[in-house]
């Protein structure tokens, strides 16, 4: 389905459910239990969009970027492929194995590829990150019928048109192993089934489920549009994703300043703050106002170091935190957590806009991760 | 020679209610009302009213009415009433035509095409008397981004914020000047501000030495005569604005006749008790955008860097052009004043066919801002025409950061939009001089009716947001898509920026 022959609403409305499952040593599980966590909440979706991210599934190309793509035809797939050509060394081009499945119908055309920027075009590594957002930009707006579902490393966004768990035996999911696994199951109530429209959204190495309806969605658009990104999927995730990308990997600030901006503590509870804290806090609001994300909201944001998740300011969706050992469990709900991990104990409600941060264990040794060092927020070790 | 001017206005005396107290009679500054003893009744000379119903409000029997003239022209769409009199007036006159207030014309007034949007299922609303709802505003330059350093729990901003202007509700007074309407007048607005936790601006007259105490709540506009300026002034002011331009009259100057430069008018606007204050239409030291450029910098230099500078323009075709060169120039704050702005006193002609609506100038300035991504590093503030909360509520969802109001203050004293306000002798203590009439007008009266406004308003706005489902007003600001035009073409909608209901 083209994205222009969707409905012209000013955005999608959905409601849905967000689980999020990190081993916090790296070591790496298959996504079975994940499906079976996102199935048991199955009220949470209605059968137009599933989706997974995966960390750590691509180790043997742990250096290059993979574009997980979708094409509604042959002809937007050759024009793809032949930018890729022009921007980027293709190391490696194949189909994203599937099998059938009920429930799951006329998938588009799925591809990864593992890509290397060529290196006459940029030269730091920032401009790599940049370089590859544009080329990102470049896909979705200006080839017909092409969309990327992610382009981080390592890591992969695997969704579409169905439920959850059958997007996930879709896409055989049970033979991927991957230490942070996120996913989302959605009610849309005014979308046609569009791949692409699925969550997780992703950019770079950062993918967002989201559950909520952000009442501030117009202005946060026009925000980020003045740093030239450009929201072409009209999802609140998306706006999510790219304010994630702006605050952290732009301006380097940190998660937790990041939620401060995201779901801004309120002016009467900043007046209260010691004089330093408050200067920090005002600043925030006043200078990044644009991004606090008004109405309900929770939502797990995830790259290959982290997994975060936030409520908005005055908690208006529901998020459960667990952790049983080296698992990190971020979920709508509490009895999937359970469900898949029947020894476990402690879990928790956070405070609205309180972000719960699961993080990687002695991140730069991981063996899989020799370019560990290239951590795209370079603030994170502040928290 | 004979007037062939007829009586704009009516005035009908009820002589069964009547009860001789003469009330109108000291009431009416335009010497309408007179008592005849001898036949012990009151009787009106219709050809000085101007409507502006100060006698029918005091008037204790409610024995008047006062109403348009229903005399008739020959029926002309061309040669209308208002056309014949106004040839009239000038062929006994042989002036310019003067008015006061804003624009009367029935130009489109976008903000009634215009509604808004409210949460029904898929989020909730917010009900703004249980849970917290913030207008706060803070209003100047803003970084492109923040940088913090320091660990969790011991932060430290490393990135330098430029002075703002913080705002408890995102409704200022707009600049009047002193000279324009009375001391009194004046100190309510100062007073209301203060109260309410916003701004009141002295316009172009400089700052009577009595309100230098509310100084936190005062912006001091530096304009064209440069009246009252001087280095007490601009210590004393939260912020500074530079006057380009009004929207009542753009591209000319200002003319305060001697006959209102009394002692003190005298002493705070520094220039001789019963000369003319002549505003010149432009400032002589600014020619172009880099003389402006060097104006704010001379302002800021002033006031050691520690205050916003704004600069305000009339809303003219190139507004958004402009605006964007202002912002270049250092300007922290764009006040932008549409042709519905009110003014003390313009010739008719300019007042009623010059500048643009508000709504357009507004749209099209955040637009431009946004486009060369610029718009963080100024704040807009628009003016000229705002009449309630729901026009500052859509102001806001088009872009701006906060609103002036001066005819809704003015309303507020009193002010019943007669268009007299040129003539000195507001009969509701406003727009005028005279001891005799000013002191009709209590500041502590004036400030607590001020200040019940502004808060009527908050409440308003808070329920309006509320209803969308936000709880903060920068969650509004710009946020477009929770408006849509009714009955709007596909042009003004693309200008607006909004789509049409039911899209
Ligand atoms: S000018 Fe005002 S006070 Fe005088 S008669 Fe007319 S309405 Fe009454
Ligand atoms: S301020 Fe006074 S003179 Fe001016 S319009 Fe209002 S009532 Fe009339």
């Amino acid at each position: 389905m083209l994205r222009e022959a969707r409905f012209r609403d000013d955005k999608e409305f959905s409601g849905c459910s967000i689980f999020g499952m990190m081993n916090v040593r790296g070591e790496r599980f298959n996504g079975e239990p994940v499906i079976t966590a996102i199935a048991n909440m199955k009220e949470r979706s209605n059968g137009l969009g599933g989706g997974f991210a995966a960390y750590g599934i691509y180790p043997q190309y742990a250096e290059l970027y993979c574009f997980h793509m979708m094409y509604d035809h042959q002809g937007a797939k050759e024009e793809t492929e032949e930018f890729f050509r022009s921007r980027f060394e293709v190391e490696g081009a194949e189909v994203i194995p599937i099998r059938e499945c009920e429930g799951v119908d006329d998938p588009p055309l799925l591809w990864r590829y593992f890509l290397r920027p060529r290196e006459n075009l940029v030269c730091s590594e920032e401009d790599t990150d940049d370089f590859v957002v544009q080329a990102v930009m470049h896909v979705n707006v200006k080839i017909e019928g092409a969309f990327v579902f992610s382009s981080g490393k390592n890591m992969g966004v695997f969704k579409g048109v169905g439920f959850p768990e059958d997007i996930g035996r879709f896409f055989r999911l049970e033979e991927y192993e991957g230490y942070t696994w996120v996913a989302h199951g959605r009610f849309p109530t005014n979308t046609q089934g569009w791949w692409g429209g699925a969550h997780p959204f992703n950019i770079l190495d950062w993918s967002v489920v989201h559950n909520g309806e952000i009442s501030s969605y117009g202005i946060n658009r026009r925000y980020l549009e003045m740093f030239g990104y450009i929201c072409t999927l009209h999802t609140d995730t998306e706006v999510i994703a790219y304010g994630v990308d702006l605050l952290l990997r732009r301006h380097g600030l940190s998660i937790r300043d990041m939620a401060r901006i995201f779901a801004a503590p309120l002016w009467t509870e900043i007046d209260r703050m010691p004089p330093r804290e408050r200067e920090v806090h005002t600043a925030l609001r006043q200078t990044y106002g644009s991004l606090l994300l008004n109405g309900p909201f929770s939502v797990i944001i995830s790259n290959r170091h982290q997994m975060i998740g936030l409520t908005d300011r005055i908690r208006l969706r529901p998020l459960v935190a667990g952790r049983n050992g080296d698992f990190m469990y971020i979920s709508s709900e509490e009895a999937p957590i359970h469900l898949v991990d029947d020894t476990l104990r402690e879990t928790w409600i956070p405070q609205g806009g309180e972000p719960i941060v699961a993080e990687l264990r002695k991140a730069a040794e991981e063996p899989e991760e020799a370019g560990a060092q290239v951590i795209t927020i370079p603030a994170t070790d502040r928290a | 020679m004979k007037s062939y001017l007829l009586p704009q206005f009516l005035v009908d005396r009820d002589d069964y209610r009547c009860i001789r107290c003469e009330v109108c009679v000291r009431q009416c500054a335009f010497d309408v009302h007179w008592y005849d003893g001898e036949e012990d009744a009151v009787f009106a000379d219709e050809s000085k009213c101007v409507g502006c119903l100060r006698c029918v409000t005091l008037c204790p029997t409610n024995a008047l009415v006062v109403r348009h003239n229903p005399t008739q022209h020959p029926p002309n769409a061309n040669w209308t009433k208002e056309v014949l009199q106004n040839i009239y007036k000038q062929a006994e006159t042989g002036g310019v035509l003067l008015t006061g207030m804003g624009c009367d014309k029935p130009y489109p007034i976008y903000w009634d095409r215009i509604v808004l949007d409210a949460s029904q299922v898929t989020n909730p609303s917010i009900d703004p008397l249980r849970e917290p709802m913030e207008l706060r505003t803070y209003l100047g330059a803003k970084p492109d981004a923040l940088k913090i350093g320091g660990k969790e729990g011991k932060l430290s901003l490393e990135t330098r914020i430029t002075p703002q202007l913080k705002l408890e509700t995102p409704i200022m007074f707009s600049a009047i000047s002193y000279g324009a309407i009375s001391y009194n007048a004046c100190e309510s607005l100062a007073r209301a501000a203060a109260e309410a936790g916003t701004y009141y601006n002295t316009g172009e007259g400089g700052l009577h030495r009595n309100l230098y105490k509310y100084g936190d709540h005062t912006i001091c506009q530096v304009a064209s005569g440069r009246f009252g300026v001087h280095a007490d002034y601009l210590e004393v002011a939260a912020a500074l604005e530079i006057k380009i331009g009004q929207g009542a009259k753009p591209g000319i100057g200002g003319h305060l006749p001697g006959e209102k430069v009394s002692a003190e008018i005298s002493r705070t606007r520094m220039i001789p008790k019963g000369t003319d204050a002549l505003s010149p239409a432009p400032h002589h030291d600014i020619y172009s955008i880099e003389d402006l450029a060097q104006l704010i910098y001379a302002l800021k230099e002033a006031t050691h860097w520690e205050k916003p500078v704004s600069v305000k323009i009339a809303a003219v075709h190139n507004s958004a052009a402009i605006a964007s060169g202002m912002v270049r120039a250092g300007a922290d704050i764009i006040a932008l004043d549409g042709i519905r702005g009110g003014t003390g006193a313009a010739p008719t002609m300019i007042r009623d066919n010059v500048g643009i609506p508000i709504e357009l100038a507004l749209a099209a300035v955040d637009d431009r801002l946004r486009q060369e991504g610029i718009r963080n590093r100024a704040s807009i503030v628009v003016a000229g025409g705002i009449r309630s909360s729901a026009d500052v509520v859509k102001a806001i969802a088009l872009g701006a950061d906060a609103v002036y109001i001066g005819t809704a203050a003015l309303v507020a004293l009193g002010c019943h939009v007669c268009q007299k306000c040129y003539t000195g002798k507001c009969n509701w203590g406003i727009a005028t001089q005279d001891p005799y009439l000013s002191k009709r007008l209590n500041p502590e009266v004036g400030a607590r009716r001020l200040v019940n406004l502004l808060n009527a308003w908050s409440h308003e706005i808070m329920e309006m947001l509320g209803g969308m489902g936000i709880n903060a007003i920068e969650s509004l600001r710009g946020n477009r898509l929770r408006l849509r035009g009714v009955g709007l073409t596909q042009e003004e909608l693309d200008i607006l920026g909004i789509k049409h209901a039911g899209a």
